[in-house]
């Protein structure tokens, strides 16, 4: 009994929201990495397409609930996320029309690129916030809990309990779905390929055939796809506050480098290991020890949660030393 | 070169004197960041006493008064330095601020000290301010949180709370309040798990939610604030059940986290400095005649804070911070007439007559040395998914 309550204690405060977390970064990462790979870039405007393309999925939920729909148990947002990554990917294609596409052709330093990004991230901070406002705004309707505490309380007899958010549950699954149809994309399509090609060799690429506008134009689709919904599920998570997306970049890019710039597979992992090592490595397991039959004197916690940024810097910076190009051999430019 | 330096002199001299004039006073406060929410009813209870005292037209001889608005971003002490400083090149006369507490000790020192202009904070709340080297400069019309963390610690002993997790927003204000809580309340025999910090404005708060969790207790205190990473970690605790009661200091203690949280906050109690009686009730129908809410936190407070500022400055019959400073105590306190929010220009009146006043204001202003609020706290509950006041102490 006592081992079950430890089991649901770490499972319920360490395993489900790393997990959900480590989701979240992950399609972030996906998307930056999708960008540095093909597009040779580091995208600092990341974040903010993020909350851009969630503030449209947000009026767009809006205006479905205005229009009296209703997913049930789902929340309305997943039926508008699909509407916001059209208008936001329309947003950002501009933005390469406008931006970066004038740099590509001059076949710019990525330094130079990625200090356009960080204009365009301004000019998306300064529309997002004109566009929603800089108020937290909770969009989540239908269930909130899949399994809340009590009912698990009375279903086990265990003194711990365990709660299990739909937005939780929902964040693994469309992120499961995401990362299956992007490598499906990647390595069976005809398009993936020509992106792989792409990003391996440009000049090769272009010799046999491959329109490298449409790569392009493709690889801004996706990423913008990937953001918005990683934007969405954060915010039906958490809440939507322009300035946390700002803050949320940090940790997507800690992310995509610990598993290696350019990887898909590594943005993945690099998600749930700065998710997990976050909050593993704060977490007191007195509670714990005490379940498993010892008497601590103390709290068992290796670092204070003050520290917990640096717990994956601190990962970041090692696996910079002595695995430069990340965990899963990303590329360098 | 000499005349130059003489001609300067004469023009401080003159400046300082009294005479039909415009004078400004300065709002610094925190209309963006963390604070943003409660920072508008400041603003405008600060203007709404310099309306009455310019619109008067018995202060210091009909001179008017008006004021210059500095965002001191309530998080970020360069940007408040800068702020203060615009302020100050303005030509400000004395200001209404900071608001935040470590926002308010970087612009104090590296301005209002060195320049000598007397700041009034309605809502900097650090014990650090009770010990800084302010020559004299610097007031508060809110009170250290060494009292608010006394008082808060009572009152969870009185509900029979034995043991308690305590998590702070990593500044001076949370980190000052946690520290005055913790040790007032093991000094009453009650028993701290775990104090822990969380940074405001992340993306996660799981980790936090899960040590405090870890480390148990029976009641958590939240030292943040309401817009940022302390109701993060509320909602954290609340979804996986970690934590039902929450203590809530001044930070939290307002309309955003009522709606944010509504009927879930069934258990939960707090406190912040405010004051009952004659002078709120004033305040709050004087507020609603203006257009905003007078009982918001923080606005009755800088409504007194300006109101020292020209109080002082007529008894002082002078503009020059240097001379008016040391006439804010005096204003402020007993003995005298006692002067009630919309009762400036007769407090102007007996001043120039000669006669003393004890400004009571809003809160019931009363400074102690070195020049901050005795305070008075209203105790909250939150039944009923409402903001319930329950008494003060």
């Amino acid at each position: 009994m006592d081992f079950l309550n430890a089991l649901v204690a770490i499972l319920n405060f360490v395993v489900i929201p790393a997990a959900a977390y480590g989701a979240q970064l992950a399609l972030g990462a996906l998307g930056v990495t999708l960008i540095y790979g093909i597009l040779r870039f580091s995208n600092f405007a990341h974040g903010d397409t993020m909350a851009f393309g969630t503030g449209l999925v947000i009026l767009v939920t809006w205006g479905l609930q205005a229009l009296g729909i209703s997913l049930g148990p789902l929340p309305v947002a997943l039926l508008a996320l699909p509407i916001g990554i059209v208008l936001c990917s329309v947003f950002v294609l501009g933005t390469d029309r406008v931006v970066y596409r004038f740099y590509r052709k001059k076949k710019s330093e990525p330094i130079i690129m990625v200090m356009a990004s960080v204009g365009v991230m301004f000019v998306m901070n300064g529309l997002t916030r004109l566009l929603i406002g800089v108020d937290e705004i909770r969009f989540d309707d239908g269930a909130r809990f899949l399994i809340s505490v009590q009912d698990f309380k009375a279903w086990t007899g265990l003194t711990e309990g365990l709660a299990l958010r739909l937005s939780q549950a929902l964040t693994l699954v469309v992120t499961a779905l995401c990362c299956w149809a992007l490598f499906r994309f990647l390595n069976k399509s005809r398009s993936g390929k020509a992106m792989r090609a792409y990003a391996d060799n440009e000049d090769l690429a272009l010799l046999s055939g491959i329109d490298p506008e449409r790569i392009v134009r493709l690889t801004w689709i996706i990423a913008t796809a990937l953001a918005v919904t990683a934007g969405t599920l954060y915010g039906l998570d958490k809440s939507f506050k322009a300035f946390n997306y700002f803050q949320i970049l940090l940790p997507i890019f800690a992310a995509a480098i610990v598993g290696g710039l350019g990887s898909p597979l590594g943005a993945v992992a690099g998600g749930f290991i700065v998710a997990f090592s976050e909050v593993a490595v704060t977490y007191p397991w007195k509670k714990i020890a005490t379940y498993l039959g010892f008497q601590p004197e103390g709290l068992l916690q290796l670092l204070s949660t003050e520290y917990k940024f640096a717990v994956s810097f601190v990962i970041l910076i090692v696996v910079l030393l002595f695995r430069p190009t990340g965990l899963f051999r990303g590329k360098a430019y | 070169m000499k005349k130059l330096l003489l001609a300067s002199v004469a023009g401080a001299v003159f400046a300082g004197a009294a005479g039909a004039d415009e004078i400004k006073l300065g709002i610094s406060l925190g209309l963006t960041g963390p604070l943003e929410s409660i920072s508008p009813a400041m603003q405008k209870g600060a203007e709404l006493a310099i309306k009455e005292v310019s619109e008067s037209g018995k202060f210091l001889e009909g001179s008017t008064v008006s004021s210059a608005v500095a965002d001191n971003t309530c998080v970020d002490a360069a940007a408040s330095v800068a702020a203060v400083e615009r302020l100050v090149s303005e030509g400000v006369k004395g200001i209404m601020g900071g608001m935040c507490s470590g926002e308010t000790i970087a612009s104090l020192e590296k301005v209002g000290v060195p320049n000598g202009i007397v700041m009034i904070s309605p809502s900097a709340t650090s014990p650090a301010l009770s010990t800084i080297d302010d020559k004299g400069f610097f007031f508060r019309t809110a009170p250290s949180d060494a009292r608010q963390g006394e008082v808060m610690a009572d009152i969870v002993l009185e509900k029979g709370i034995k043991s308690v997790a305590i998590t702070y927003t990593n500044n001076d204000y949370g980190k000052g309040l946690a520290d005055s809580f913790a040790n007032s309340y093991k000094a009453k025999g009650g028993a701290v798990t775990i104090v822990a910090a969380h940074d405001d404005g992340k993306a996660d708060y799981s980790a936090e939610v899960a040590a405090l969790a870890a480390a148990g207790g029976d009641a958590l205190v939240v030292a943040g604030y309401a817009d940022q990473g302390g109701s993060g970690v509320i909602q954290g605790s609340l979804d996986t059940g970690a934590f039902s009661t929450f203590v809530l200091p001044d930070g939290m203690v307002n309309n955003t986290l009522v709606e944010k949280f509504g009927d879930q906050l069934e258990t939960s109690f707090g406190q912040n400095p405010s004051a009952e009686g004659e002078g709120h009730d004033k305040f709050a129908e004087l507020a609603k005649d203006a257009g905003f809410d007078g009982t918001s936190a923080y606005a009755g407070e800088s409504y007194d804070s300006s109101a020292l500022i020209m109080l002082a400055m007529q008894a002082a019959k002078s503009t020059d911070a240097k001379v008016y400073k040391d006439k804010v105590m005096d204003v402020a306190n007993a003995p005298g007439e006692k002067i009630y929010p919309g009762e400036l220009a007769k407090a102007l009146e007996l001043i120039a007559a000669g006669q003393d006043v004890d400004y009571v204001g809003a809160t019931s202003v009363e400074l102690v040395e070195p020049g901050e609020s005795a305070g008075v706290y209203r105790e909250v509950d939150f039944k009923g998914g409402k903001l319930n006041v329950i008494g003060y102490r």
